[in-house]
């Protein structure tokens, strides 16, 4: 796993309040591939978008990377001051954001951003600038794009205006480009084409692309690999097929169950009972054993490690270790 | 956009016949003019026909209707305390205050906005903590205290400024002008500072909340993500967004510096229009304070309508948002 683009090492974010310290992403590591669709799933407060800040440099303060480190090719990035990651960030690592309609500045026309980004990185003139700016508009899709370019944002509809963040992410052809809910705005007509867009547009230039998203649908169409974060800890990480197709976390498998498929019609949904714990409530053990049933005496006492599973696929669960799988088997006699 | 203009100056002048009217019937009970326009020894028939002459027998809406249609025409009337066409009194005296309030709106402006925007940068920084903390007293204290505790300083105990009056003037058309005199600029700054220091502080204090909460959008945080310089992310995009809401106040604030310039004018001896309002009220010189209310409604009037016209060249949502609703 040496030549990844992107490694996470036992990623720490914590917040520090008045009343103590809230740990939001916990000992998380992951690894992104050059070229690879790596999706993030996880409920709302699950530490996904927090990945994401930690990745790019923009914790809001208090925030901050209290543990680990993350390497952009072999190089960490954590540690980097304020004006490296700068220069990291739109160049080597592009965001794109949930809501396009509040991701642009509605002062500016789409061309005075777009412009302004791309000579921000490359060194060329104001016209050379002007006509990359068309040519990657009309690549993302945006019609008569010579014309449109000089219009202000709120010209655009919402989906038009995602594909004009998506070019904004990308016109300093990032390696890396982390897509924070892209849709989650959007209407459900525009969303598959985005997420299309997305994939297509970064597979073309080599770019590979974390995709943080709560729609497991999404991921199965479009990533390569699936990580779930769960209470800030990963739960689960592997190649999507058999991550979807077998899930073994029993969070993953719930998490699956919920899905509803046209296949069994009139099956009930799965409903995984409970909630998520809140940052200052998190139990000892396995962050998942209030909501789990199959969770056994050890779940409560030890936070399981991931484990190596094979195949690039690992798994926070006591239930596939060889002990605790021994264990289970002496309770259920 | 021209009807939203017509439209607007329409508005205008039925304020402005509004303020004539309010203007015209409260000066009905300030007192009688003719008691200190004559001598104690004017008889009752010199008195009623002064009264006559003056028109001050006539019905009141008569009196309106003829104040109505002369200061149309620009004609106020003659003061009855200097016997001088009220305009030409007005226009003689508006070129201090015009300046005096031109100086420091400047200053409230460039030092509020400066300020806003490095306290709202450098949030906990101590030199922010202080200029904040100082920026209290600037809307605390009172207007003339600060005038007389300038004056105490600068005038009386260092002696570096002037402590009243305008200094030497230069007459340039209609306008006489203090900026091209070494006394002129002198005199203006003590005067300039204690009318423009409470609106630098609300302009300060404005630009502060709207920078911050401008920084907290996701356009701000979309353009860091694509590695924008700060001075970009800073001047170029959170500055301009925080502007609309401060220019609608700026514009006002200019219209109080003039109207509210009587204090600091009072204090200072500055010979402009407040000053001469003042005197007016003593001697219940009604065309004059009239004139002057007139005046002042006006001030506000056409700032109100510049200030909706600069929305228009900030905020591009506007245009198409008005053209839209015309169609």
């Amino acid at each position: 796993m040496t030549d990844a683009l992107l490694s996470v090492r036992n990623l720490r974010v914590e917040f520090p309040t008045r009343r103590g310290i809230l740990t939001a992403i916990d000992d998380v590591s992951f690894d992104i591939m050059p070229g690879e669709v790596l999706g993030v799933v996880g409920e709302s407060g699950a530490g996904k978008s927090l990945t994401g800040a930690a990745i790019i440099g923009l914790l809001e303060p208090p925030g901050r990377i209290a543990a680990g480190e993350i390497l952009l090719k072999g190089q960490r990035i954590d540690n980097l001051d304020a004006e490296a990651m700068r220069r990291i960030r739109g160049k080597r690592i592009g965001m794109v954001f949930q809501d396009p309609l509040t991701s642009l500045n509605p002062l500016y026309t789409v061309a005075q951003q777009l412009i302004e980004t791309i000579r921000t990185h490359a060194d060329i003139s104001e016209a050379e600038a002007r006509s990359r700016a068309v040519a990657l508009l009309d690549r993302v899709g945006i019609p008569a794009a010579a014309r449109r370019i000089d219009d202000y944002p709120h010209h655009f509809s919402g989906g038009m205006r995602q594909r004009v963040v998506i070019a904004l992410a990308l016109c300093a052809e990032p390696e890396l480009v982390i897509a924070d809910e892209p849709t989650t705005a959007l209407d459900v007509s525009v969303q598959s084409q985005i997420i299309d867009l997305i994939k297509e547009i970064c597979a073309e230039r080599g770019a590979a692309v974390m995709l943080i998203t709560h729609d497991m649908g999404v991921i199965a169409e479009t990533a390569d690999r699936v990580a779930v974060l769960y209470a800030g800890r990963l739960a689960e990480i592997g190649p999507v097929r058999e991550v979807i197709t077998a899930a073994e976390h029993p969070y993953t498998a719930g998490l699956m169950g919920s899905i509803p498929t046209l296949t069994q019609d009139n099956a009930r949904l799965v409903q995984i009972p409970g909630a998520m714990p809140r940052l200052n409530a998190i139990p000892q053990g396995c962050a998942f054993n209030p909501r789990c049933d199959r969770a056994f005496d050890r779940c409560f006492k030890d936070r399981p490690d991931p484990l190596d599973r094979g195949n690039g696929r690992k798994v926070a669960c006591w239930l596939f270790d060889e002990v605790g799988a021994a264990a289970k088997e002496k309770a259920n006699v | 956009m021209l009807a939203y203009i017509i439209r607007r100056i329409l508005q205008s002048v039925l304020v402005m016949l509004v303020v004539a009217l309010v203007s015209f019937a409260l000066f009905r009970f300030v007192g009688d003019p003719i008691n200190s326009m004559v001598g104690q020894e004017a008889t009752i028939a010199d008195r009623e026909a002064l009264r006559e002459q003056l028109g001050l027998n006539d019905p009141f809406l008569t009196q309106f209707a003829t104040f109505i249609g002369r200061a149309a025409q620009g004609d106020f009337g003659i003061s009855y305390r200097l016997q001088q066409p009220v305009m030409e009194l007005i226009l003689s005296r508006l070129p201090a205050t015009l300046e005096l309030a031109l100086v420091s709106g400047v200053l409230a402006f460039v030092f509020g906005v400066g300020f806003g925007v490095y306290t709202a940068l450098k949030r906990n920084g101590w030199l922010s903590n202080t200029i904040m903390t100082v920026s209290l007293i600037g809307v605390s204290l009172p207007t003339f205290l600060i005038g007389v505790l300038l004056i105490w300083v600068f005038a009386v105990e260092l002696q570096w400024l002037p402590s009243f009056g305008r200094g030497d003037t230069v007459q340039i058309g209609g306008w006489t002008t203090g900026f091209l005199t070494a006394t002129g600029r002198a005199s203006i700054i003590l005067p300039a500072i204690t009318l423009g220091l409470y609106q630098m502080t609300l302009i300060m204090r404005l630009v502060r909340a709207e920078m911050l909460e401008v920084l907290r959008t996701d356009y701000i945080k979309f353009a860091r993500a694509r590695g924008l310089s700060n001075r970009a992310v800073h001047f170029g995009h959170a500055l301009k967004n925080t502007m609309v809401p401060v220019i609608t106040i700026t514009g006002l604030q200019l219209g109080s510096i003039i109207a509210f310039s009587i204090i600091t004018e009072t204090v200072f001896q500055w010979p402009g229009v407040g000053a001469l309002f003042i005197n007016s009220v003593r001697f219940v010189d009604v065309p004059v304070m009239a004139a002057y209310l007139m005046l002042i409604a006006l001030v506000f009037v056409v700032i109100n309508l510049i200030v909706d016209l600069l929305y228009y060249v900030v905020d591009p949502r506007l245009r198409v948002d008005r053209a839209a609703s015309r169609h």
